[in-house]
């Protein structure tokens, strides 16, 4: 055990070549995961631009600070940088990429040049939205709902597509890496339901993205098509169907919900096991959760066209469909306070975010059986009770899982421990900025203020000043750790390879791990999280 | 890894020959007339077939393990899934009527 404590002497893989194009061309994974922590964190700082932007219009009801088409830009690019180009990647491109061939005693995942090529076209995606946002944005709302989209809106539809659709091809490259890599390369004695929750995860993810992007890719294809040329297969005046849009853009978006959430949900459970010291209670349920949703998910996708002149009767099937999703993301919440029941639990960083998550994840998830509910959701369809649903899965869940595994694994990441009082700090900053933020936006939503407008009735402006407020509070406290974090990269102390005492192929490589992640190759002859078999180890952290 | 089949030249020149013949049998269905869905299904009946052959013996995955196949048949399923559910809101949307009309 002691042997492991790193020394700086040592060969790993962030000193064990340097210069810039020795990260640039690199197909290290481990590389390749922090150049997409660099891409993914610049994402994030630009869609919290639009954000504080959004933010500020709405303090005050008159729609005094930008004009409306202004403002239509702002959420759409808000929506589209922080969807496609940052909860879609954050957890499988960065810790994924990381993690996931340590965790499997892997020495790099399968394909190495696909991996870093997913990087780059990632990149030119990422580059074409910019230049497509600087030349004038886009109007639609990241849901590109047609006939607005495709025969009206004079904005950079086309050019954004265009991002998204290459975008997507990021994200296929990255699966099948991952299930190439789970299928083949796990370590001797590892069998599959011996596997890390993480990698069911993302494994899960991994076959949504498969099976859900390519749809995404030709309905953009279609849109382009039918921006550019005005062909109009979406276009009611020649003979096309507007709703026919809204069906192919959420058979993929309804799954990339939980290419968004799954991820998170992965880390999560690594989380609960790590600080209760227990295995996950039920494990082979949660496994199967992973893969139901993965199923369940393609089968919902009409509870958002419940108003949209859908037949009630496939909304009705629609609306049953969506509430069984329910019950394997409740599998989750339970089993993971089951996990905590009677476990000895300790409060670092990490976990905090992980029990944020499953608060926020069971109100989140929970407001989203309202919605699905037909009748309901014709009265808050397109308000502000739909945006703080998604709001509580996608930030409260999605990015906390993504910050409590960032912090978890960054002893690994960066051989260094981050400074646990400042880090709890922002946790906190963070739970509370975003329940300030988001939950007064349940009730002036519920109140009927629809969502997209830049100007509001004068009293629903209580709720708009505390939601704005709030987003200051959780402004600060995302602004921390990209401080802190930098920060403990050069002084922070030096992490020995397993500061939590937590069991998984992981920690027992050194941190930061050598190259090709393991001296010896590691032999699995335990079931995952079995810490009433192990000895206490000593928790640093 | 299983070994490599190897697909000999006449297996190829018999698959590219029914390919062609199923494209002639799309031209001359497109000019005869069978009553409203017919057209259709006979159109897309064939493409389908042709698709399945150029994915089991061009794509090899006749010889595949049974991993990719299943991969295969998983997305099928799904493009069922899409095709048959939206189907379920195109098919049932009249039912009802428009209210003043
Ligand atoms: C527990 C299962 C869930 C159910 C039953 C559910 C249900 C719904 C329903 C019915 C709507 C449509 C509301 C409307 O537009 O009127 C909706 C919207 C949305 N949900 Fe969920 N949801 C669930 C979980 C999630 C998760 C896990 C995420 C993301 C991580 C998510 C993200 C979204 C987004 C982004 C929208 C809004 C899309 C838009 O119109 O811009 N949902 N949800
Ligand atoms: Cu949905």
């Amino acid at each position: 055990m002691s042997t492991l404590i790193t020394d700086s002497s040592r060969s790993n893989y962030l000193n064990a070549a340097y210069g810039i194009k020795s990260w640039l061309l690199t197909k290290d994974h481990k590389r390749i995961a922090l150049l997409y922590l660099v891409a993914v964190s610049i994402f994030f700082s630009v869609g919290g631009l639009f954000a504080a932007l959004i933010r500020l219009e709405l303090l005050t009801p008159e729609g005094d600070m930008v004009q409306p088409d202004i403002y239509n830009r702002l959420f759409t690019m808000h929506g589209v940088i922080m969807i496609f180009f940052f909860l879609i990647p954050a957890i499988p491109a960065v810790l994924g990429n990381f993690i996931l061939p340590l965790m499997v005693g892997a020495k790099d995942l399968a394909f190495p040049r696909i991996n870093l090529a997913s990087f780059y076209v990632y990149v030119v995606a990422g580059i074409l939205g910019v230049w497509a946002l600087i030349n004038g944005g886009v109007d639609t709302g990241w849901t590109f709902y047609t006939p607005y989209s495709s025969m009206y809106s004079n904005t950079q539809v086309t050019l954004v597509a265009m991002a998204g659709f290459i975008a997507g091809f990021s994200s296929i490259m990255t699966a099948v890496n991952f299930i190439v890599t789970v299928h083949r390369m796990r370590a001797p004695g590892l069998t599959w339901f011996r596997m890390p929750l993480m990698v069911w995860a993302l494994y899960a993810t991994s076959i949504i993205i498969m099976l859900a992007t390519p749809v995404l890719a030709i309905t953009l294809v279609m849109l382009m098509l039918d921006h550019s040329l005005h062909i109009g297969i979406f276009d009611p005046a020649q003979g096309g169907d507007p709703v026919l849009f809204q069906h192919l853009f959420w058979f993929y978006s309804h799954p990339a919900v939980y290419i968004m959430i799954l991820p998170a949900m992965g880390v999560i459970s690594e989380l609960v096991a790590a600080f209760s010291r227990k295995k996950v209670f039920g494990y082979t349920f949660v496994v199967y959760s992973s893969l139901s949703i993965a199923f369940l998910g393609f089968l919902v996708w009409g509870h958002h066209l419940f108003v949209s002149g859908q037949s009630v009767y496939a909304g009705a099937v629609f609306s049953i469909l969506s509430m069984l999703v329910a019950i394997p993301s409740a599998v989750k919440v339970f089993n993971w306070t089951a996990t905590l029941f009677q476990g000895s639990v300790s409060y670092q960083t990490p976990m905090l975010y992980a029990l944020g998550f499953i608060g926020l994840f069971t109100i989140g998830g929970l407001t989203g059986v309202f919605l699905a509910t037909m009748g309901l959701d014709t009265h808050v369809h397109d308000t502000y009770f739909v945006v703080a649903h998604f709001h509580y899965v996608m930030v409260g869940g999605t990015i906390m899982g993504y910050l409590g595994g960032l912090h978890y694994w960054w002893p690994k990441i960066s051989g260094k421990l981050y400074p646990e009082f400042w880090a709890k700090i922002s946790a906190l900053l963070v739970f509370v900025g975003f329940n300030l933020t988001f939950f007064p936006q349940f009730i002036v939503g519920y109140l009927g203020m629809p969502r997209r407008y830049h100007a509001y009735p004068p009293e629903f402006q209580v709720f708009n000043v505390l939601s704005t407020a709030g987003a200051s509070v959780l402004g600060l406290g995302y602004l921390l750790p990209i401080i802190y974090l930098t920060w403990s990269m050069r002084y922070g102390k030096k992490a020995p390879a397993n500061p939590w005492g937590a069991v998984g192929l992981e920690w027992e490589t050194a941190s930061p791990p050598p190259t090709f992640n393991f001296d010896d190759d590691p032999v699995v002859e335990h079931e995952a999280y079995d810490y009433h078999h192990r000895p206490e180890e000593p928790r640093v952290a | 890894m299983s070994e490599h089949h190897i697909v000999t030249p006449k297996t190829y020149i018999t698959i590219i020959a029914f390919l062609f013949a199923l494209t002639a049998a799309t031209v001359w269905v497109a000019f005869q007339h069978f009553g409203d869905p017919w057209n259709d299904v006979i159109a897309i009946g064939i493409a389908l077939t042709k698709a399945t052959l150029v994915v089991l013996f061009f794509m090899h995955v006749k010889w595949s393990e049974r991993t990719t196949k299943l991969a295969v048949i998983l997305a099928v399923l799904f493009l069922v899934v899409l095709l048959l559910i939206t189907m379920s809101d195109f098919l049932t949307r009249g039912w009802l009527g428009v209210p003043g009309s």
